[in-house]
């Protein structure tokens, strides 16, 4: 029996995660099922002048394309996008992409609460937004802005994380859906992806 | 954070377009929005109370100025620096004694200083006619007096190096009053002038237009239509460089480029 209930069809998941969120990050991708259904967006706080490395580390073991998206760029399903450094990473009402250079949020450019917060705003309740280990609060925010809009949210278990302050920040603004180690987020996806045909 | 519609949005660049000779509706939504949300904070406005002081041409300049994102650096990308240096304009001096070159949407100069400091040590400074360009007086102003925080260049420095520059980047600024004053012979022979990407016409040609990082605040279709631009104020064979995350291959203009550098985003011209 499945310990989740899927009441709907989803259209995207978008993943904030900082400081000890790398290795779970890997684990997620490298279980991630084939044809995954919808796209993932990650948004990670990352090294601002450092453009080359990270795409290649999480491609080598993920299971779907791991892509930084060109502005404007259409988001496709089955595809893994991660926010570029330097750029924060929004999502138009269109389904595609768009960069800014805006002044850093949280200290952070790329900021999660930006991309979690356009992306709330696009897909409503379609929407799965995930925070995973992370030393600042960037993201709690946004993980209240996608529960507001009707989304399912979900954060890493604070006994798992590296640094637990970012799903705490979470918990502490709104009503997080569920509270999850790695290897359950990782079944979620899977029963996640039983629920479309393909 | 405030919220707003996208009804509100409409009804402020309806009355911008309509009163000043300014139009936003082609600007990238998401970024735009963030930007009237901000104003708002900042001046403690309603979207109804902004609609009222956007009437006055006074407040339209610090409209402009906040609405405008102004985050850049000296040397943003340093390899993109080096392949200038290294290849581009060694390349366009093969063909031409005297270059042009636009910088669009100049901001507050730093890549105006950056590109200078830059022929500077090819020592060709003195060879080469810059134009930077912005919509906003207000941070064009900012790019000629070269002041800049202090706690920037910290970041500015690490690009340098990164760029290999020949020196330091101290050999080109002062500190004054907590601030670091760039050297302003840099840009003695700079023309700074005010121009909207989106109304402006085309002013001159140029061997290499630089445009990064601005045009992501637009909406394809307005992209397109300055992506033309750019193409019509290009020789042919001039080259077009664009922001590391922007592309040119949604465009009208597409075939009439080839790219010299995908990694750098750095486009040559090659049919009129």
């Amino acid at each position: 029996m499945s310990k989740f209930k899927f009441n709907k069809k989803y259209k995207a998941i978008v993943i904030g995660g900082s400081a000890g969120s790398f290795q779970g990050i890997v684990k997620i991708l490298s279980n991630l099922p084939e044809h995954f259904p919808i796209p993932i967006i990650m948004c990670l706080h990352r090294l601002k002048h450092v453009r080359n490395g990270f795409v290649e580390a999480l491609s080598i073991k993920s299971i779907a394309e791991v892509t930084e998206p060109h502005d404007k760029e259409s988001i496709k399903k089955g595809k893994v996008y991660l926010a570029p450094a330097n750029y924060h990473l929004s999502i138009e009402l269109g389904h595609y992409f768009s960069l800014s250079t805006e002044e850093m949020i949280n200290n952070s450019r790329p900021a999660i609460d930006i991309t979690l917060g356009t992306s709330a705003y696009v897909y409503r309740d379609k929407l799965i937004g995930i925070l995973l280990s992370g030393a600042n609060r960037d993201g709690g925010l946004g993980m209240k802005w996608i529960k507001d809009r009707g989304g399912l949210t979900i954060v890493q278990e604070p006994s798992e994380c590296m640094i637990d302050t970012m799903p705490k920040a979470a918990m502490g603004y709104t009503n997080i859906d569920h509270v999850l180690k790695i290897d359950q987020i990782v079944q979620f996806l899977k029963e996640l992806d039983k629920q479309y045909i393909k | 954070m405030k919220d707003i519609d996208i009804a509100d949005l409409r009804r402020i660049t309806e009355l911008i377009k309509t009163k000043h000779s300014y139009d936003f509706t082609n600007y990238a939504m998401s970024s735009f929005k963030r930007r009237i949300v901000r104003i708002l904070e900042l001046y403690n406005l309603t979207v109804d109370s902004l609609i009222v002081k956007l009437s006055q041409p006074k407040f339209l300049e610090e409209f402009l100025n906040e609405i405008t994102v102004n985050v850049t650096e000296m040397f943003r990308d340093p390899s993109f620096w080096r392949v200038l240096r290294d290849d581009i304009i060694p390349a366009i001096l093969l063909n031409h004694q005297k270059i042009r070159i636009w910088h669009a949407g100049c901001s507050s100069g730093e890549e105006v200083f950056s590109m200078a400091i830059l022929l500077k040590e090819m020592d060709i400074l003195h060879n080469v006619q810059v134009i930077a360009t912005d919509l906003d007086t207000n941070i064009l102003e900012r790019a000629k007096s070269g002041a800049y925080n202090l706690k920037n260049m910290d970041l500015n420095e690490k690009n340098y190096i990164r760029f290999q520059g020949t020196g330091s980047l101290k050999d080109y600024y002062q500190e004054v009053n907590g601030k670091a004053v760039m050297d302003k012979s840099l840009v003695m022979d700079v023309s700074f002038r005010k121009h909207d990407l989106v109304k402006g016409g085309i002013f001159n040609k140029f061997d290499l237009v630089l445009c990064r990082n601005v045009m992501i605040y637009f909406n394809q279709a307005l992209q397109n239509e300055v992506l033309k631009k750019f193409h019509e104020s290009l020789f042919k064979y001039g080259y077009l460089a664009i922001g590391s995350k922007e592309s040119l291959i949604w465009c009208d203009i597409a075939n009439k480029f080839i790219v010299v550098n995908n990694e750098e985003k750095i486009y040559k011209k090659i049919k009129d």
